[in-house]
């Protein structure tokens, strides 16, 4: 279990670096700082002076890889390849391009929290919400229940999550005055301001979700050991409770954690809409300011949490399935 | 003067895909095993009424992917010279729409603006809403015109409608007739009792409900915004209609992108193994363990800077819109291939163990030829499932991509561009919601066809699926087997 658990650490560390790698290589080498410079300053009047008082005041006029004007160690330090790639490793991850912008870690540190406060509910509440319905849709299979419910199920995944969020809201907040539009408060308090794109997030993947996990579970069922707990006499309830609902919990964590990461990103739209100062509002407005420093770190960021995931799944699944520790 | 046509990058693509799928067409009908495969997809009614949808966007699609740029009456000792704008066929088809302009937002159908505006009207300053420019400019007294005039044009509408499905289906009675050699009764009488393979009933029944929808469209649109009009006065239902080839290119281009890296990878990885298989998963792995928005937006911002650099490459605004359009086709294949590729490598290391594999080892044949002649035919079937699943997925995913700020350029209509200007427009008052309410009716019709023609041929290539359907048992006895 440990050596198992040592090499999924490792393989992970392996691939952040491929990412890190990748990332440097595409927003250094594609175009150079110039480019970027010209392209945040803006406007017509563009001189080479200004584009290098803003390269100078970022850290963008050292060398890439090798400063040959420096000795020692600060050869390899003192270049941009280093200050904006390898210290990442070490959470320092260096001040925004924006004019007034301050540090992204520290705001990484405090819109990390609101991210969680909308994520975890959401998480829990979705495989519960799906794996229920899913599970009414097995119950009543062969049925028109069932067929119209896998027709619900697809009608509701043809929708675009922004058409649930902007009915939702014009719905719930502006006619029914039931929940605030957008915003955010500390403590207590932001219970209702979460409660509107927790519930309108459950809906909205509903239909995906319920319907996979209803193929998951049929092809479960098809499985030998179903009909010998029928065959057995056990009632169909206890057959699904008992021994499906168990053995489908596999692929249900396989489907439920892969969509984890997406979750702790804050689901990017909705937190833009809801004005949640998170993480994924985070990524909005830096993408809109065109800071490229922020979409590199949060780059960096998204991939460590992927990562951790997958690690954190693979132990689920040795939990689960005690066959898995044998491997 | 003759216009001069104008091969836009997407339109190269879009024409090449066509080739495609014709070339593709013409190899499944020499094949009789596809054949059947292919004759069940059709046999499943929504797979079959989805993909006539489809087949209508598809039609739209086409229409707007010739473009030209008209020339300039010039002096005759000059060069010809050609308008800085380019258009497509569709344009000119609905030039109607695009020149009937408005000055800002109105109604669905209506005659007057959506906003009051200070009017003198025999000197008296009155708040009114002003006569519309164009919808409804036909009307001497609108208040009591308008509700006749709008009824009078839909019924014809229907009518005409009506009258050009009843000739598809009498044209489709025919050919079955013919083909079956039995009378013309007989045919008709079949096809009502479901007792065909095809469900050619609910073709036609298709056919009636479109012609009942853009039967009254039609009718309407020379002298109505028939979904009204945007902030600039622009009409919507025009901007729908144009929508559907950036959803349609999105859907397509993005997973065709996929498919060298996906097919080409997958197979070496799966059929080589050793260091190539790590390498291949490793690069993979990597790419999967960035968020895609994530991802996409760094590749996006990046091009952007490329595009911003390189202002000569393109003459008109069209030109470079659609650049940015192929460029993110081209992003969100390079950064999607990780799924399918994982699928294929896993179906190669299947394969490679099979008989008729070591067989061909046997002869000496070499292992490229291996690949392509005996282990890519056999994973196809995959490659078609996964192509057709995803185009739904990546309709959707231009929204969000659009609303995050990465997706398409705002001067090119997209479904992600309306519902982001919806945004704002539905915290109005009144609200303005035809706009929204547009976006949602054409790409839920789009998504939800392509769904279910996805759902129809992975029913029908792959088997397993096929024990998932839902279909209660006392449904079954009309359907054939």
């Amino acid at each position: 279990m440990t050596s198992f658990l040592l090499r999924r650490l490792a393989y992970g560390a392996l691939v952040l670096l491929g990412v890190n790698l990748a990332t440097f290589f595409l927003f250094f080498t594609v175009n150079t700082p110039d480019d970027m410079a010209r392209l945040n300053i803006g406007g017509k009047r563009v001189t080479q002076e200004l584009i290098d008082k803003w390269k100078t005041e970022r850290g963008y006029d050292k060398p890439l890889y090798f400063n040959d004007a420096k000795q020692g160690s600060e050869q390899f330090t003192e270049t941009i390849f280093y200050e904006r790639s390898v210290s990442l490793f070490t959470f320092n991850f260096g001040r925004a391009d924006g004019e007034s912008a301050g540090d992204i870690g520290h705001e990484v540190g405090t819109r990390m929290w609101v991210s969680l406060q909308l994520a975890l509910p959401l998480f829990v509440l979705q495989v519960i919400a799906s794996t229920a319905f899913a599970l009414l849709l097995v119950m009543f299979r062969h049925t028109r229940w069932d067929f119209w419910g896998v027709v619900l199920c697809v009608l509701m995944l043809s929708i675009s999550s922004l058409f649930y969020i902007i009915v939702g809201q014009f719905f719930f907040s502006r006619v029914l005055k039931l929940a605030p539009i957008s915003g955010y408060a500390p403590g207590l308090d932001v219970i209702k301001f979460l409660i509107l794109p927790i519930g309108l997030s459950l809906i909205a993947r509903l239909g995906a979700e319920a319907r996979l996990y209803r193929a998951m579970f049929l092809e479960e069922m098809s499985k030998d050991y179903v009909r010998t707990a029928r065959a057995k006499g056990l009632a169909e309830t206890v057959v699904l409770f008992r021994h499906v609902l168990r053995n489908a919990l596999i692929p249900i964590i396989t489907s439920a954690g892969s969509y984890l990461p997406y979750v702790f990103m804050g689901s990017l739209v909705f937190e833009s809409f809801f004005g949640l100062p998170g993480l994924g509002a985070y990524v909005i407005e830096a993408i809109t300011k065109q800071d490229f420093a922020i979409v590199r770190t949060m780059v960096f960021v998204g991939s460590l949490l992927y990562i951790a995931t997958y690690i954190l799944i693979d132990v689920a699944y040795t939990w689960a399935d005690p066959r898995v520790r044998l491997a | 003067m003759a216009p001069k046509f104008v091969l836009l990058w997407t339109d190269i693509v879009i024409w090449l895909l066509i080739a495609l799928l014709v070339g593709y067409g013409w190899l499944v009908t020499r094949n009789p095993v596809q054949t059947a495969t292919w004759k069940r997809v059709f046999r499943d009614p929504a797979a079959l009424a989805s993909s006539m949808v489809i087949g209508l966007c598809l039609l739209v699609t086409l229409a707007d992917s010739l473009h030209y740029r008209r020339a300039l009456p010039a002096a005759p000792d000059q060069a010809v010279a050609y308008e800085p704008v380019t258009r497509s066929v569709l344009d000119a088809v609905l030039s109607g729409l695009v020149e009937s302009r408005e000055a800002t937002y109105s109604r669905p159908l209506a005659y007057v603006g959506f906003t009051k505006e200070s009017i003198e009207v025999d000197g008296v300053v009155q708040r009114t809403a002003p006569r519309l420019a164009h919808g409804g400019a036909h009307l001497k007294q609108p208040e009591q015109q308008w509700l006749g005039d709008v009824l009078s044009r839909a019924a014809f509408g229907i009518v005409g409608g009506l009258l050009v499905a009843a000739a598809l289906a009498a044209a489709l009675v025919a050919a079955f007739a013919r083909h079956q050699k039995i009378t013309w009764r007989e045919a008709a009488g079949r096809i009502r009792r479901r007792e065909t393979d095809t469900p050619w009933r609910t073709a036609i029944t298709t056919a009636f409900v479109a012609a009942l929808l853009i039967g009254p469209t039609v009718a309407l649109m020379g002298h109505y915004h028939v979904l009204g009009t945007d902030r600039t006065g622009n009409d919507v239902l025009y901007q729908a209609v144009k929508s559907l080839r950036t959803a349609f290119v999105i859907g397509t281009l993005s997973t065709l992108a996929t498919l060298p890296l996906a097919v080409g990878l997958g197979i070496m990885a799966g059929y080589l193994r050793g260091w190539v298989d790590e390498a291949i998963q490793y690069l993979y792995t990597v790419l999967s363990s960035i968020p895609n928005v994530l991802l996409i937006a760094a590749c996006v911002l990046m091009a952007q800077v490329f595009i911003d650099k390189h202002p000569e490459l393109f003459t008109t605004g069209a030109e470079r819109a659609d650049f940015k359009l192929f460029l993110l086709c081209a992003i969100l294949g390079l950064t999607g291939w990780a799924g399918l590729c994982r699928l294929l490598r896993g179906e190669a290391l299947k394969l490679r163990e099979l008989e008729y594999v070591q067989a061909a080892t046997a002869f000496g044949v070499s292992r490229w030829r291996i690949m392509a002649r005996h282990i890519f035919p056999n994973v196809v079937h995959l490659v078609l499932i996964t192509t057709v699943l995803e185009f739904s997925g990546l309709v959707l995913y231009e929204a969000i991509l659009t609303y995050v700020g990465v997706g398409v350029d705002p001067s090119q209509n997209s479904f992600g561009g309306m519902i982001n200007l919806a945004r704002s427009e539905m915290s109005r008052d009144p609200v303005v919601w035809w706009s929204f309410a547009a976006a949602f009716g054409f790409m839920v019709t789009l998504v939800l066809a392509a769904n279910l023609f996805a759902d129809g041929v992975r029913d029908a290539f792959d088997p397993r699926a096929r024990s998932l359907r839902a279909r209660p048992i006392a449904a079954k006895k009309g359907a054939p087997a």
